[in-house]
């Protein structure tokens, strides 16, 4: 469903964002990605809702050619990906109802159906006693959840969340991994950025690693299949997230 | 009706801006309507006097009739004249008592004698007025030849000034509030950067982000203009009793409405165009 081959992002600075990278992801798959700062996952997640193109190589994702894709037909595209932004990108003069409806606003659909579909999102992530107040009214958990209920306005086949959980304590990133996995078991794709070793570890789905620019490993396991640990230490991760 | 909405929002939340928009579009047609009056008023006026008979020549007493009548015929076949109106002596002392009627002093010295009897000439072109004085002048049977083409040169020159004066000062207004709005706008586009970007990555056409920014365009020129035209034309409205005693006789007042209303048709055409015209530049200058 996404197939990323040879993609390398050099930015005029001279700077490699990725280099080479090439995988695929199968639907309803749930893939965590994991790096240090700066080793491209974020500039990943742009490649993949077109908000920047690939020097070289093609990104495909369904039926869409990313690198040929029109400007004009970009729209189109991020219908069919969610995205839950790192630093969230919820509007702050905007309530966590509009907040979420904000996409099928811009969208052009039916004020009707919009509700309804707003309505639904909201008993799903479990935010509805917070949809009348504003983001600066929320705690670090429940923002998240709105940032995550904006993205799945479109009933989205695939999920791109950027770090998701972190922000939160423990019991509170538990609870959205908990989420997360409510919506892939649903069918969609999901691929999270991530920090947390801990995480990585428990919930043992695809990881693939990103190390300045290249990608190093890519489990292709599955829990279900592979029940052994994944192998990754939670040290390293530590380690790495702290160069 | 989205738009409309977040149109309505974005001038809600900076009502200064939006005032500061609103009344340089108000300045500028309220001058295209106060210089629209002035130069179709004069111009009415012109028109007013050159219509009328504008030679009147006034006939010594022992001018007889059938000189007069050879006079007339003689003018009559230079072709330059558009009408003639011969006025007796009787008919002139009628003249003369209806316009003194409330002074029977006056009338009573006044005798059908010593009035002149008169013809007004109109002529179809102004320039004619001066060879057809001439020619009046050079007969033996007239004593007196006045005509009003000082008036209308006058006016004409007057007529011609204003035109200027207010065709340059209306470009200038429009430019200066082009300039205004374009600021206004692009101040409210770069405080949106955040929430555009946002929008951006949520899927938003260019166009759903730019029509709410074109909207508020038209919505100060529009609101300007009827600002703006609505007290140039109160204030005509109210000043049509004097202005009738000062023009007397002239029939230009009062000012038909549909003047008023094609005149404000016109503004809001301009209006919407200059509206589109500043938030379009300050869109494309701020949403790249």
């Amino acid at each position: 469903m996404i197939k990323l081959e040879n993609v390398t992002k050099a930015y005029p600075t001279g700077n490699t964002a990725l280099a080479d990278v090439s995988f695929n992801i199968e639907r309803g798959e749930f893939v965590f990605l994991i790096g240090p700062s700066g080793s491209g996952k974020t500039t990943l997640f742009r490649l993949l809702i077109r908000d920047t193109v690939p020097t070289t190589g093609s990104i495909r994702i369904g039926d869409w050619d990313l690198v040929t894709l029109p400007h004009k037909k970009v729209h189109n595209l991020r219908k069919n990906i969610g995205m839950v932004f790192q630093d969230l990108k919820l509007l702050r003069d905007r309530t966590i109802y509009e907040n979420i409806m904000f996409p099928l606003e811009v969208g052009n659909m039916d004020t009707k159906e919009a509700k309804e579909r707003v309505d639904m999102i909201i008993d799903r992530v479990g935010i509805a006693d917070h949809v009348n107040k504003f983001p600066i009214q929320l705690s670090g958990g429940e923002l998240q959840r709105a940032a995550i209920a904006r993205a799945l306005a479109f009933n989205p086949e695939i999920l791109l969340a950027d770090e998701p959980t972190g922000n939160l304590d423990s019991t509170t990133s538990w609870e959205i991994m908990k989420l997360l996995q409510d919506i892939n078991a649903g069918g969609t794709t999901i691929i999270m950025a991530t920090h947390s070793a801990d995480i990585v570890n428990s919930l043992k789905k695809r990881t693939l690693v990103l190390e300045k620019g290249t990608l190093t490993r890519d489990d292709a396991r599955e829990s279900s299949k592979h029940d052994d640990s994944v192998g990754l230490e939670k040290d390293n991760i530590v380690e790495e997230t702290k160069e | 009706m989205k738009a409309t909405h977040t149109t309505l929002k974005h001038i809600r939340r900076s009502p200064y801006q939006s005032m500061a928009a609103v009344f340089i579009m108000m300045l500028t047609f309220l001058s295209i309507t106060i210089f629209s009056f002035l130069v179709f008023g004069s111009s009415a006026v012109i028109e007013y006097f050159e219509s009328k008979p504008q030679v009147t020549a006034f006939f010594k007493d022992e001018a007889k009739s059938i000189d007069i009548e050879g006079l007339q015929a003689q003018l009559q076949q230079t072709g330059q004249i558009a009408s003639t109106r011969y006025v007796s002596k009787t008919e002139a002392l009628q003249i003369y008592k209806e316009q003194n009627k409330n002074d029977p002093l006056l009338l009573d010295l006044v005798t059908e004698d010593i009035l002149p009897a008169s013809l007004e000439i109109s002529t179809y072109k102004i320039e004619d007025l001066e060879p057809i004085s001439n020619t009046l002048k050079s007969s033996p049977y007239v004593s007196e030849v006045i005509y009003q083409k000082d008036i209308v040169s006058t006016l004409a020159s007057w007529t011609n000034a204003i035109r200027i004066i207010g065709i340059t000062l209306i470009a200038v207004l429009a430019l200066v509030s082009v300039f205004i709005m374009m600021t206004v706008i692009g101040f409210k586009v770069s405080q949106k950067k955040e929430e555009i970007e946002i929008m951006k990555l949520l899927s938003a056409t260019n166009w759903y982000i730019r029509w709410p920014f074109i909207l508020e365009g038209i919505f100060y020129g529009v609101f300007g203009t009827l600002i703006g035209w609505l007290v140039a034309s109160g204030a005509l409205l109210y000043a049509t009793p004097y202005l009738e005693t000062f023009l007397k006789g002239i029939p230009i007042l009062p000012v038909s409405p549909v003047f008023l209303i094609g005149l404000l048709g016109i503004e809001l055409l301009i209006a919407v165009l200059l509206g589109v015209l500043a938030s379009s530049l300050a869109v494309l200058r701020y949403l790249k």
